[in-house]
This record gives C-alpha cells, structure tokens and sequence, in this order.
C-alpha cells in the first residue's frame, strides 16, 4: 500500500467537498478516481498533497504519517502530480521549465549562486540533465527548446508529466491528464502512463474520459458528493448501481439497465 | 554562442565607456545625474528581484531605501562613525527589519502584498518623519559625510564619487546576472510562475520568498545608504510613496523581470525627465500616456519587449528548418 487515507474530510464552511473517504493506492499499479463534477476528485487530490490541510482523518504515504506535512515536504517524499490546467511558464522553453522540477534534490544556495560553487555547477548539470531524460522519456525531446506558448495542448500536458516526473517520484497524481485532447492523443497519454507504471512510478488520475479509464486502470474509486460510493476493477465499477445511478442521475423508479 | 558573446561584448562596452566618460567631461552636471542613475538602479534592482523575478510586488521599497539612508545618516552625523562602518551597519539594520516585516507581509499573496506593503512603506515614511528626537523630522539630516578615503582613493570629488557608484552597480549587476542565471534565479522564476506549483515540485516556497525579499531590501539599503554620503542631506521624503512608485516605473519602462531593464529604465526616465524640466509638474502629462502606451503593447518593458521580439524570430527561423521535414504535424498542433 503506497497511499493510505482513512476518514479523510475537509469542509470549506457549510460545504463538505470530502467526506469520510477510505481510500488504498497501491504500489505501481494506475488507480483512478472518476466521479461527476463536484464530487471532490480535486479537492482529494489537494488533500493528498498538502495544499489544503484536512479537517479530519489521516493520510499515510509509505506508511509514514504525512497529514500535517507541508506541500513541499510531501514532495520531497515522493509525491509528485499535475493540475487540471498545467501552470506552466508560457513565455520560457519546455526544457526551462522542467529544469526547475528535479530542483527539490539539489542543496545549493544563494552563495552557491553568487560564487559559482563546484556544487552549484554539479547540481545544474544534474537537473539539466534529469530534464533531458524525462523528456525524453515523455518524448518531448525535439520540442525542447520551443515556447510553452508555442506548442499542443496535448505537448503541454507531457510537459507537465516531465515537470513532475523531474522531481523523482514514486508516485504521480494527475489531475484529469487528457482533458481538451483529442481522441488520439489521448491513447499516446495512456500509454506513457502505463509507461510510468513499467518504470516504477505508481500513477493515479483524476479523469472523465470513461473509454480511456476502463482501459487502463487496475483500479477504480468513485467519489460522489464527497463520499467514496465504490472501489473496484473497471469491470466491479460497470456493474456497480450506485455508480450507475449516480452518473445517470436515476432514483429509485429509473430503469438503470 | 554566438548571442552570448554578443551580449557579453555589450556590457563590457558599455563598462568601458561608463569608466571612460569621466575621463572626457568635467561638466560636473552630467557626472552627478550619472551617478544618481547609478544609485536608483541598485534599487530598482532590488525592486526587480523580489517583484519583476519573484513576483510579489513590494511597495515598501522606498522605505527600505529611506532606512539604509537615516541609518548611514544617523550613524556618521549623530554617532560620528566612519562612513564604511555605519553603511555595513545600515545594511544590517535594514536586513534586519526587512526580514521582520517580510516574516509577516509574505504571508499574503498577490495584491494582498502589494497593499500591505504599501502600507509598510507608508508607516516607515511616517516614522522617519514624526519621530523627531531620531531623524529630526522635517529638518532632515544635514553635513553627511562623503566616503572615508580608502587608503589613497578620496571621495571628496565628483569624478570619484561616479566611479564609487559605478563600482557598486557594477558589483549589484553582477550578483543579479549570477543568481538569476543559476537554479536559485529559476526557483524564483517559478515561485512568480505558480506559487502552487512550485510548492508541489518541492519548493519552499515561503523560505525562498524570504530571501529574496531580504536581498531586495539589501540592495534598497544599499543604494540608500550611497544616496545618503553622495547627496549628503536626507529628508523624510526619499521614503515617500511616490518614490517607490517612481523606481517601479523605471522598473515597468525598462522591463520587469529582465536583467538589463533596470539600468534601461532609470537611464531613461531619469535623463527623460532632466529634458523635461522645463516643463515642471506637466511632465507627467507627458509621461503618463506613455507609460500607458508602453504597458498596453510592450507590458514587459523594452528589455522584455526586445527578448520577445527576438524568441519570435528565433522560432520563425526553427520552423522555417522544420516546415519541410513534417508539415502535417505543425498543421496538427495550431
């Protein structure tokens, strides 16, 4: 079990956008959590990483309690993860951004800086040198020296794995990764999440892409309302009624076959 | 490579006929607006790297240039200390109190800080001003010293005086172009970038933030400090709102987040507006719309005008090197 929350809840005043959620991330498989549209898939995954504090339950990562970690440490446990809209420096090259991702493994200061130190030089060569591998890794190798401005939405959100791939992670969570791309593409993102997999790095997405879901998840959690209504493999989930039910918005009387 | 030398040749052109010039005029005018220049850029450069670099726009940064002045000016007029020592002192002093105020003002975010700092500048005015027992109010601090020689160098002359400034922009210049250049200058950039993204690619965002800020009120100290022994007579004034809102224009006008805009600004502005004199207040009639005008087409400034320009013909250029290789896939991407 890589990640671990038992009763996780966070209210932002009367609202309740988590609650009570039990949820398991195991070690390197892909996991994806799907739900309609403010079910609190986000607001998990903000949890997860430590941008908002939960107002109950614990989160472990590895076994160690990271619940009041901040942001920061959680990634330098091993955490890493994309946004929905990538965040990304426009205005600079792909390969400048992703060099700031494996910046968390470096120790140099502000004297480094001003006296050029040995260890200064050691470790920007170490990061340029992770941004060159994990683009390519996401195949991104050719465009690196163009603008973020410039390039596909579909080559931004690989800059973002980059991003967070630099960082060296045991564990990505990737905030709806084929939003706005299309169909083909969104099969190459598929593969290089399962590509990641191979590699050693457990994945977890957020997504609504149900076609690209059932394909190539080991696991799925179905959040609604805030509450974790099931868990399963893609083919438990098909057949699950609340799922069912909570997607085609059917009570009681609907037929829900 | 060959862009780099271009750049590189630039600066030690423009080094060598800054340390040349003196050598050719004795019109003391020029040499002292010269060095005034000098020592507003130092500030726009602290100015510069927590807002144009960190993106968190101070606007107490005229205060913190007034506190580096009182404290170089308190020290050798009222306290007697040799000019090198009260400047070390002041720029601890000013350290210190920025590191307090940064403590709490980093706390907030976005325009957040940009009020609450003003605020900040604004209650450092007002204590320079009210609290006469230290800084004599009003009256201001008169007979600062120059420079206490260091071994044969005097201070005592213009000449001297412009190539003391320009020894220390130079100084300030350099350490700008070496932290902005290296992963420490790339984390601040990705701190203005998104602080929520920086934050989970492991940075810590808070403690980077904080030393940019202090380094920025280092270089507001500074150049505070050398305004104090080069024009000798402080007032409350140079603390005063509007001149935090006059380095941020040289700051917008030369290009913010640029390394070369704060030089580019300050020169202009500053012999712009000795042009204008003539003019009085109505200068801003001029000023005004062309700042604006500046900010709707050129938002980054000259600097940051002239490097877009430039990564537009780059791609211009890699595209036309592409184009034949696989137009399908550049049609797929617009």
């Amino acid at each position: 079990m890589l990640v671990q929350t038992k009763g996780l809840t966070k209210s932002f005043g009367g609202l309740t956008a988590v609650n009570q959620v039990d949820a398991e991330i195991e070690t390197n498989k892909i996991t994806a959590i799907i739900g309609p549209n403010g079910a609190g898939k986000s607001t998990f995954f903000n949890l997860i990483s430590g941008l908002h504090p939960p107002t109950e339950g614990t989160i472990h990562f590895k076994g160690t309690d990271i619940t009041k970690l901040r942001t920061y440490e959680i990634a330098r446990l091993g955490v890493g993860r994309t946004f929905q809209t990538t965040h990304l420096f426009e205005q600079s090259t792909v390969l400048d951004n992703v060099i700031i991702g494996h910046r968390l493994r470096t120790k140099s200061g502000l004297f480094d800086s001003i006296f050029k130190t040995g260890r200064l030089k050691r470790e920007e060569a170490a990061c340029r040198e992770k941004a060159h591998e994990v683009l390519e890794f996401v195949g991104l190798s050719e465009m690196s020296h163009r603008l973020v401005s410039d390039i596909s939405q579909e080559a931004k959100k690989r800059t973002a794995f980059a991003l967070a791939l630099a960082t060296d992670p045991e564990i990505v969570f990737l905030d709806e990764p084929a939003a706005g791309i299309n169909p083909e593409e969104t099969d190459g993102l598929a593969e290089l999440m399962k590509k990641m997999v191979d590699k050693g790095i457990t994945v977890c997405l957020i997504e609504h892409k149900m076609k690209m879901v059932m394909s190539i998840a080991d696991k799925i959690i179905v959040l609604n309302h805030g509450k974790k209504i099931a868990d399963g493999t893609p083919d438990e989930i098909k057949n699950n009624e609340l799922v069912i039910q909570a997607y085609l918005g059917g009570d009681t009387n609907a037929p829900v076959n | 490579m060959e862009k780099v030398l271009t750049n590189r040749n630039l600066s030690m052109l423009l080094l060598a006929i800054a340390i040349l010039f003196p050598l050719f005029t004795d019109n003391q005018y020029v040499l002292h607006i010269f060095s005034l220049t000098f020592i507003w850029t130092i500030a726009v450069h602290g100015l510069n790297l927590i807002g144009g670099f960190t993106g968190q726009l101070s606007l107490a940064h005229a205060g913190f240039f007034g506190i580096g002045a009182y404290s170089v000016g308190l020290l050798t007029v009222k306290m007697g200390l040799n000019f090198w020592l009260a400047l070390v002192l002041g720029l601890i002093i000013t350290t210190a109190i920025g590191f307090v105020i940064g403590l709490v003002a980093l706390r907030t975010k976005e325009h957040f800080f940009a009020i609450y700092t003003l605020c900040v500048g604004y209650i450092i005015y007002l204590l320079l001003y009210k609290w006469e027992e230290l800084t004599e109010g009003v009256r201001g601090l008169i007979g600062i010293p120059v420079p206490a020689p260091i071994g044969p160098i005097t201070f005592d002359t213009p000449r001297n005086q412009y190539y003391l400034l320009l020894f220390f922009l130079v100084l300030v210049i350099f350490l700008m172009h070496r932290i902005m250049n290296s992963i420490i200058g790339r984390t601040y950039i990705a701190i203005r970038n998104s602080e929520e993204l920086a934050e989970t690619i492991g940075i810590a965002t808070m403690k980077q933030k904080m030393v940019s800020f202090v380094l920025s009120t280092f270089f507001a100290g500074l150049s505070g400090g050398l305004y104090a022994a080069f024009v000798r007579f402080i007032g409350p004034d140079i603390s005063y709102i509007s001149v935090t809102f006059d380095m941020l224009m040289y700051l917008i006008v030369g290009g913010m987040g640029t390394l070369s805009g704060p030089l580019i600004g300050t020169l202009l502005i500053v012999w712009l507006s000795q042009y204008l004199q003539f003019l009085q207040n109505y200068r801003m009639l001029i000023f005004g719309p062309l700042l604006t005008l500046l900010i709707i087409f050129y938002p980054r400034g000259i600097a940051g005008g002239y490097q877009m320009w430039r990564a537009k013909r780059y791609m211009r250029k890699t595209q036309q090197l592409m184009q034949p290789v696989n137009p399908v896939s550049m049609k797929e991407e617009k």
